[in-house]
């Protein structure tokens, strides 16, 4: 945590000789920082900190205030609780993996000297201002059983009535559906960051490596992809979080029929007025995010000598 | 460029390339443009299968149902309202700890920048949920202040980051400057580091507006009456026709175009470490 004081030493390193006047401003600029900061370490205490510990506490109370293990059971021997977590992480294993892939051809592809990548970057990050509600809505009138889908369906003489992409009855289709409206809208994000780390790594890496008869793949997985690892670190870790908190994009495609971790915590909430049970899947949700961020800072773990730094 | 020469050698051609910039932009934009042109065609036209893909009869007659359907109207000022104060509450607290990060070297800096860095690590839309109970308490439950500070919670570390990155692009030189001309430290923050960091502090404004006006979880949990738009047409879901449904969708990613394209210079900013 920050330390509300000034650094004591820093001042009497000072010369003896120094004018009262001047070291007085020294300790004025020392603490400056701090009350710089104050506002929103105070804030984040309330508003993160504190409902963290909140969540802790109503997970494991009752209704009454009591401690109990009720809310987390309850979670646990819902019908819906063993569907939820699957789904979820299934949702996120499917949707992560093919942001990053996309994204980094994105972000390649802006590096590559094409005419006009200003207008493509400003295309591709449009979506970086859609909420997942509105994408859910956009695609829905794409996918719904008489949408855009079907009309062209219809049009080219493939089906009459069109494919019910949405029905309880075609779970497969359910899922991809939101995936596919998952990855429209959250690659941006993905390509922005990636895109910000590919423009640090220096060119004459790639050039070197080039002059050594190295092939443009060659160059892309020994050189580009190590030197990415900070950024992928970042991204994979946003976009994860991202995805364990999906909620209304499966919400305005499939109501409650593809039922996911968030939505359960706002039904427990909202519909069953339940806030314990709420905040057992609240913090679910937040155990699942901290354990996958670990995951992510072990596996891509950056070395300061890979950094090029060495 | 040697290095072009040698790419197009080695590996994917130019046309390639363009393909797949094309294909990729196409992907962006159908979809909406498919939400255009649903928003802006009349209901008798929606409701009818298969749907035209080019705009037969323009009309704003979806649109305007649904602006007239009771709470949408109020909601839309709602959103406004909270990203407004989404957007004051966390430039006043943020804006001086990214100050405070470009331009002082301080025992504890790290260890804040790594707060900053680990609340991102959170779902704190999530800690809506606890937080009703304090909001309730302290009878701060569905108002739309109550709203707002969780969008700040959210919005805050990335205002920092990009404040700091602002902030550090602005030579210190200039104020130091000013400093010796005889500015107090204050003066020499609002005549002359200030105005040269506006249009960041305001591509930092925008984005926490559009964060705000987008995020539903939160917002459809801490309120029953006073819902912001996209918790409206969230909540209304379920009971409500395909048209109201698609014009929900168009209106809630209009300003999304819009910012986007002012702030698209300062994308970069806002996400990884602050470097100095």
């Amino acid at each position: 945590m920050v330390m509300p004081t000034a650094p004591t030493e820093q001042v009497a390193a000072q010369p003896p000789a120094a004018p009262v006047a001047r070291r007085a401003r020294r300790r004025q600029r020392n603490t400056v920082p701090y009350l710089l900061l104050a506002p929103t370490v105070l804030f984040l205490a309330v508003f993160f900190a504190w409902p963290m510990v909140q969540a802790l506490i109503l997970a494991f109370q009752d209704s009454s205030g009591q401690w109990s293990l009720a809310p987390v059971e309850r979670m646990v021997n819902d019908l819906r609780f063993t569907e939820s977590v699957r789904n979820t992480l299934v949702f996120a294993a499917v949707v992560i993996p093919l942001q990053t892939v996309l994204a980094l051809a994105m972000a390649l592809l802006l590096m590559s000297n094409l005419r006009g990548a200003g207008a493509f970057l400003y295309l591709w990050a449009i979506p970086l201002g859609i909420s997942d509600l509105a994408s859910g809505v956009v695609w829905l009138s794409i996918f719904t059983d008489r949408g855009y889908i079907n009309s062209v369906l219809n049009a080219l003489g493939l089906s009459d009535s069109g494919y019910p992409f949405l029905s309880y009855e075609n779970p497969l289709s359910l899922f991809v559906c939101a995936a596919i409206a998952e990855v429209w809208r959250a690659t941006s994000i993905v390509m922005v960051v990636l895109l910000s780390g590919l423009q640090v790594i220096p060119k004459d890496y790639g050039e070197a490596a080039e002059v050594f008869g190295a092939t443009a793949w060659q160059r892309f997985t020994k050189v580009t992809l190590p030197l990415l690892r900070p950024s992928l670190q970042v991204a994979l870790i946003l976009r994860t979080i991202l995805a364990f908190q999906v909620f209304a994009v499966v919400i305005a495609l499939a109501g409650r029929q593809l039922p996911v971790l968030a939505e359960e915590a706002y039904q427990f909430y909202y519909t069953i007025r339940s806030p314990n049970t709420a905040a057992a899947y609240a913090l679910l949700i937040m155990v699942l995010s901290l354990g996958f961020t670990v995951v992510y800072l072990r596996l891509l773990r950056v070395r300061d000598a890979e950094l090029g730094r060495g | 460029m040697a290095t072009v020469a040698l790419a197009q050698r080695r590996g994917p051609t130019r046309w390639h390339l363009y393909a797949s910039a094309i294909l990729i932009s196409l992907f962006i934009l159908i979809p909406i443009y498919l939400i255009a042109v649903a928003a802006f065609t009349p209901r008798s036209v929606l409701n009818g299968f298969p749907k035209p893909i080019v705009p037969v009869a323009i009309s704003t007659d979806t649109m305007q149902a649904f602006l007239a359907t009771r709470g949408v109207g109020q909601s839309v000022i709602n959103s406004l309202i909270v990203g407004a104060l989404t957007l004051v509450l966390s430039l006043l607290l943020g804006a001086p700890a990214g100050y405070a990060l470009a331009r002082f070297s301080f025992r504890g800096r790290d260890s804040f920048q790594l707060l900053i860095l680990i609340t991102r690590a959170f779902p704190i839309v999530i800690l809506a949920v606890p937080l009703t109970v304090t909001f309730i308490d302290w009878g701060l439950y569905d108002t739309l202040l109550a709203v707002a500070l969780v969008h700040t919670a959210l919005a805050l570390p990335t205002t920092v980051l990009i404040t700091a990155s602002i902030f550090i692009s602005v030579p210190v030189d200039l104020e130091e400057a000013a400093l010796t001309l005889g500015c107090t430290p204050v003066g020499a923050f609002t005549r002359v580091a200030m105005p040269l960091a506006l249009p960041g502090l305001a591509a930092a404004c925008i984005f926490t507006f559009v964060l705000s006006w987008n995020e539903v979880f939160a917002a459809v949990i801490l309120t029953v009456s006073n819902r912001t738009l996209p918790a409206q047409v969230l909540s209304s879901l379920g009971d409500s026709p395909l048209p109201f449904r698609f014009a929900g969708g168009f209106a809630l990613i209009l300003p999304a175009l819009i910012f986007i394209f002012f702030i698209r210079r300062y994308l970069f900013n806002m996400w990884g470490r602050v470097v100095r």
